[in-house]
């Protein structure tokens, strides 16, 4: 029986659609407070005072905390990519001395009901003296905290890569181009918000913190060490998660004031957070300008490339530490061979909500502003950009191609690829040259119509480290425990399909444990498009090792001397050239001892999946409003476990990019008070603003890295879109270069059409 | 503000006599007061549609109405939308097509679209479009879920 490859109907599904999902508001216990955050109005300012006495007033109030209740929880460390300075700009759980964020928790309420909680919280008076806020990442620095930390400023690190002369790329250069570009301030947004209950049990000593998500055991170590617990005296629980992208799951402070209110009160806690919030509080992403100088000869290849970045990371420096510009910064370069790199990225702070990852972190971006040269490359040497691209790209002959520069601390070596092929393949996929002409064709009688193309290289399966437990139940069926987190992508699925290829049984046989610290010693979690990576391969290392572990178990049963003569096919075990056959079911119950096995995989390098997107867009040129006409993704998936759900990642992506490249910004006044704090300013795509996102899935490579071969599909989806449809829309109004920032929503357009040319010749 | 009004709200075919503040949603009075927590919040300002229910047969945002104001009016949410064992054909064909992923969306988007379907149940393809824009998903770019609705409208037709 074969799983692998099907595109099978999920596992998660039905309880989901019944009703019966259990998310973290759905939690509740018996004599639960409920906790309310009282934020910041202001977005920088001294604190002078928080008075909390009109608010410990009112009716069902219990408790009310500032900064000086919680005065021993250290700072949230760094989960990712710790860089040495970064630590002064660590954030408290409850602002201390200053608020550097409109959003910034200032103070706690707890109550016996959320609308008591709520209207305590609103009689909470926070007396900020306010200084001079600092919105512009590109601004020289400034300090951080003038008063209580001097001499601390905004720059809190610069990210350095390089390989290759620049200076003699430079120096035989027949042109120089430059670009500057900029990436909106946007990000993940589940339609879930954040929330966390948790429950001490005074009997066990345990604290148990319900709406884990993302990484649980990372989490559960953290807020550990965090509220000075002894291992083993905490433990988080996932249950269903709606929807991650990055953003949820990282340590908090609300998932830490829960957890240390649990303790300190004596009662259940729980905490969910408003919309409102979620767009105050919860990570933003992206916001990132470069400043790119290319080294190219009469081909448009590149020669050198140098590449000045400034990510504005919001008010803090929150548990991703550099992550975002190291990924923009190591993958910058793409799918191009650029003999020569330079890159200084500039991690900046200011007065706007702190940052973090979403979904293709720093790749978005960069991808953006490569593809955008390679564009400008093409216009100003007169040549056709994906002509440029071709001469670019890295052969397959040079594979694996070790960049020389590493991402995430690992070495960035892209494992395999057929770059040139799959550009082959998607153009003739999408009938490009007949595209281009229809659009031509379309312009010459007035339409605004264009094309745009744009690659990408992606990242997936961080490792170090995976483990997989696999059991056979007494009832005959198998039980997966892994410490992955499930954020919707559809984890137990893909697990179980590895599992039951294996043991050739049905999915439907097969219970994927996750997100359960209390149920297994080891998880990394779930980011950086590492589950099925990682996860995965553990989880056909453990099944096979069940799968021995049974069929030694039913040579026991047959009396036989070993397993040679056994298979296991179609869930029950055979003996060959007999008509003897054993249940699983059978087995089991007959055993004694419970039949389990584990797996580990282990990966010391990434694997680089890659794609190509191309966009035909519709401009209206009276209202400047976009419409994406079609949209193709070609993705090297090297293998699908299951292709419907693949597909259900790109297309998922795509719209988030589309997002990101047309309506979603968020907006800060010149005092830093946010403009985008509901859905009616911060602008997701409905399905009205999207179109059928094609698929052009290959199997042509699959990774060495990994006994699946496989790739992962969380992210390619995105990373190329605001790079299609700026060069689409670019074309369509025949104006190379046109597109130098996203998103381009209606004004935005119609202000740079009126713009252009901004630098005449 | 806290004077309690006593209510009976009438659910998936049940009663469930509730005392509530007025100022009480009908959205918390469903997952709070009768246990029904397959309606989600997702914004509470009524933009993305995650509380949709049916409240006499039309679509409303359930954190958008109060729960004294229902009346007699009978309300639908997910959990009356399978006949026992029997899934809804929208229900049906979502998983089918894979028209979820994190899920929580859902229950807004079966209700939306029971309610368009039931008011027409020849809607065509633009106009179901169109109610489908009502309510936001973040995670399937809503083409299976347009087409899980589509397959579902014709099922419900034969």
């Amino acid at each position: 029986m074969s799983a692998i490859g099907k595109s099978l109907k999920r596992l998660e599904d039905k309880p989901l659609l019944l009703g019966q999902g259990r998310f973290a508001a759905d939690y509740r216990f018996d004599r639960q407070l409920i906790m309310r955050v009282v934020r910041s109005p202001v977005a920088f300012g001294r604190i002078l005072a928080i008075e909390t006495e009109d608010a410990r007033a009112m009716p069902g109030v219990v408790a009310v905390w500032t900064a000086a209740d919680v005065a021993d929880i250290p700072l949230i460390d760094f989960r990712m990519t710790r860089i040495k300075g970064l630590e002064p700009y660590r954030q408290p759980v409850l602002a201390r001395e200053y608020v550097r964020y409109v959003g910034e928790p200032v103070a706690i309420v707890f109550a016996e009901d959320v609308y008591q909680a709520e209207d305590a919280a609103d009689l909470v008076f926070c007396d900020i003296d306010e200084g001079v806020v600092h919105l512009d990442a590109t601004a020289p620095p400034v300090e951080f905290m003038p008063e209580t930390l001097p001499g601390v400023l905004s720059e809190p690190a610069v990210i350095t890569k390089a390989y290759g002369d620049l200076d003699q790329a430079f120096a035989k250069a027949r042109h120089v181009v430059e670009l500057e570009v900029a990436v909106g301030r946007h990000t993940g947004v589940p339609m879930e918000t954040r929330g966390a209950l948790a429950v001490h049990d005074p009997n066990t000593g345990v604290l148990t913190m319900y709406g884990a998500a993302k990484v649980p055991h990372y989490n559960r170590d953290a807020i550990g060490r965090m509220l000075g617990l002894d291992k083993g005296a905490i433990e988080l629980s996932e249950g269903h998660v709606g929807g991650g992208f990055g953003i949820r799951g990282e340590l908090y402070p609300e998932d830490v004031l829960v957890c240390a209110a649990a303790l300190r009160l004596g009662r259940p806690v729980k905490w969910i957070e408003d919309r409102r919030e979620h767009l105050l509080a919860a990570n933003h992403s992206r916001d990132q300008v470069h400043r790119l100088r290319a080294a190219v000869d009469d081909k448009g290849f590149i020669l050198g490339l140098e590449d000045e970045f400034f990510t504005d990371q919001g008010a803090y420096v929150r548990t991703h530490g550099g992550t975002v510009s190291d990924l923009a910064a190591a993958l910058l370069p793409g799918p191009y061979l650029i003999p020569a790199y330079r890159v200084n990225g500039h991690i900046r702070l200011t007065n706007k909500t702190p940052s973090g990852t979403y979904r293709a972190p720093g790749r978005y971006e960069s991808t953006f502003a490569r593809e955008r040269l390679m564009d400008t490359i093409a216009h100003r040497l007169g040549l056709d950009a994906v002509e440029v691209r071709r001469v670019n790209l890295i052969p397959e002959d040079r594979m694996p191609y070790d960049r020389k520069i590493d991402a995430l601390g690992t070495e960035v070596v892209y494992d395999a690829g057929k770059y040139q092929d799959l550009l082959d393949k998607t153009l003739a996929h999408v009938g490009y040259d007949q595209l281009r002409a229809e659009a031509a064709e379309r312009r010459s009688k007035g339409e605004h119509v264009g094309i745009g193309v744009a690659l990408f290289i992606e990242k997936s399966g961080l490792g170090p480290r995976d483990l997989v437990r696999a059991r056979l139940l007494k009832d005959g069926s198998i039980e997966i425990i892994t410490g992955v987190a499930s954020i919707g992508q559809g984890v137990e699925t893909i697990v179980a399909q590895i599992c039951a290829e294996v043991l050739s049984v049905e999915i439907e046989q097969i219970s994927v444990v996750h997100g359960q610290t209390s149920r297994i010693e080891v998880g990394l979690g779930a980011f950086a498009s590492r589950v099925t990576v990682m996860t995965g391969s553990a989880a056909q290392i453990a099944s096979r090792a069940l799968h021995d572990k049974i069929l030694v178990a039913a040579a026991t049963l047959l009396r036989k001397e070993n397993a040679e003569d056994l298979t296991l096919l179609d869930g029950m075990v055979r003996l060959r050239d007999s008509n003897t056959t054993l249940q699983l079911r059978e087995i089991a119950e007959q055993t004694p001892e419970i039949i389990e096995a584990e797996g580990w995989f282990h990966a010391d390098h990434m694997n680089y999946p890659y794609g190509v997107h191309v966009a035909k867009v519709h401009v209206d040129s009276e209202t400047w409003g976009v419409k994406i006409e079609r949209y193709v993704v070609g993705y090297e998936i090297g293998r699908a476990i299951n292709p419907v759900l693949v597909h259900g990642q790109i297309a998922g992506a795509a719209v988030q990019g589309i997002g990101g490249a047309l309506l979603e910004e968020f907006v800060y006044d010149e005092s830093g008070q946010p403009l985008a704090t509901s859905f009616a300013d911060y602008l997701m795509p409905t399905s009205n603003e999207t179109c059928r996102i094609e698929m052009f899935l290959r199997e042509d490579c699959p990774s060495p890295q990994n006994p699946l071969g496989v790739r992962g599909a969380g992210e390619g989806g995105l990373t190329a879109v605001g790079a299609a449809i700026g060069a689409a829309v670019d074309d369509a109004l025949q104006s190379p270069g046109l597109v130098d920032c996203l998103p381009i929503g209606p004004s935005k357009l119609h202000a740079l059409v009126h713009q252009y040319p901004r630098n005449p010749g | 503000m806290t004077d309690k009004v006593n209510i009976t709200l009438r659910v998936n075919g049940k009663s469930y006599a509730i005392a509530v503040e007025p100022r009480r949603s009908l959205a918390d009075a469903l997952r709070e007061d009768c246990g029904l927590t397959g309606t989600h919040l997702g914004c509470e300002h009524g933009v993305c549609g995650a509380c949709t229910v049916l409240v006499g047969g039309k679509p409303v945002r359930a954190c958008l109405m109060f729960a004294v104001q229902v009346g007699e009016t009978e309300v639908r949410t997910v959990e009356g939308l399978a006949k026992g064992e029997v899934l809804h054909p929208l229900q049906k064909q979502f998983w089918e097509n894979h028209g979820l992923q994190c899920g929580f969306c859902t229950p807004g988007f079966l209700m939306l679209a029971a309610g368009a379907l039931e008011a027409d149940p020849d809607i065509s393809d633009d106009e179901l479009r169109e109610v489908l824009s009502s309510n936001l998903c973040r995670c399937t770019g809503y083409q299976n879920i347009i087409k899980a609705v589509k397959l579902a409208a014709a099922e419900m037709r034969k």
